[in-house]
């Protein structure tokens, strides 16, 4: 049996292996940085977590007066 | 650091943020060795070389598995010990473990039609390997429609449970059932029956598919406490302006 015969079908699994794994780090890489981006942007706003309660107190005061 | 100690999503990031970079070097180097395994493969009289394809189609099976079983492992620390990383690292294994069973699935199509003249046939093993990728795609759709994260957790915790059923069945459907799959040939009883020839490409190639997998997985739940840190800030936010 020829490895021309199939070439093609070889071919087409290992480009659809290398799009879904291509894929998976495309999504991880992508959802990082935008996970990255809202909380870069909530800490420039004052907000930030819990454990940093100074940072985020006069943040609270300045959005209740802007309400 | 003690083990316990990664039940912190702090420290765990920062673990995740030190281990990722060594996972990524050991998934290039180990695809390279593979692949350049697999270039050298002979051909096999019944399958030609179409046998390349199961170098993949079979870590797809084994990862699309797995994933499942790190959910369920990961949906009882949900529902019997709480722990914090619990429903992260479910919700993190789900669309990875899909991606895995639907290479599994379209490589083993692409094998199929050569070898045995059709894409699909509804035999045991094969129809039970697409009730799990509809099951992680249920456990996706959970995680999306229900907002609160605790109670998605839960929801989604009970059909993995329940899902896991679906394991044994892909495992043993080809000894229970008559199917036109072959039997197991590595994971079975009085050893591998695959040559060595073939053995040692596919077993470096489940290795590097494997790392792929715990990278992916690292860098998910490294995604999705992330999320849950913003998802908490913007709660506050809009409890400071109300």
């Amino acid at each position: 049996m020829e490895a021309a015969d199939h070439l093609g079908f070889i071919v087409a699994a290992y480009a659809a292996a290398a799009a879904v794994v291509l894929a998976l780090i495309a999504w991880v890489a992508l959802d990082y940085h935008a996970q990255r981006r809202a909380l870069a942007d909530l800490e420039r706003r004052g907000f930030s977590r819990r454990s940093e309660p100074m940072r985020s107190a006069p943040a609270m005061e300045q959005a209740k007066e802007g309400a | 650091m003690a083990i316990v100690d990664l039940a912190n999503p702090s420290r765990f990031l920062n673990l995740a943020n030190r281990a990722l970079p060594w996972f990524g070097g050991a998934v290039v180097l180990a695809f390279a060795f593979g692949l350049n395994q697999v270039a050298a493969v002979p051909d096999v009289y019944q399958q030609g070389a179409t046998v390349k394809i199961m170098f993949l189609h079979v870590p797809g099976a084994w990862l699309g598995m797995l994933g499942w079983a790190v959910m369920t492992v990961a949906a009882l620390g949900t529902l019997v010990w709480r722990h914090p990383l619990a429903d992260v690292t479910a919700k993190a294994a789900a669309p990875i473990g899909a991606a895995f069973t639907l290479m599994c699935l379209v490589t083993g199509s692409l094998w199929g039609r050569p070898m045995w003249g059709t894409y699909w046939v509804w035999d045991a093993r094969l129809t039970s390997v697409l009730v799990l990728f509809l099951l992680y795609l249920g456990v996706i759709a959970v995680w999306r429609t229900v907002e609160d994260p605790s109670r998605a957790a839960r929801a989604a915790a009970i059909l993995t449970i329940v899902g896991a059923l679906d394991l044994p069945i892909i495992k043993f459907s080809v000894d229970w059932w008559n199917t036109l799959h072959q039997p197991a040939s590595v994971l079975r009883g009085g050893g591998p029956t695959v040559h060595p020839t073939f053995l040692m490409p596919l077993l470096i190639m489940a290795s590097a598919f494997t790392l792929l997998f715990a990278a992916l997985l690292l860098a998910a739940m490294r995604n999705e406490i992330l999320r849950r840190r913003v998802r908490t800030l913007r709660l506050l936010q809009a409890s400071a302006v109300t």
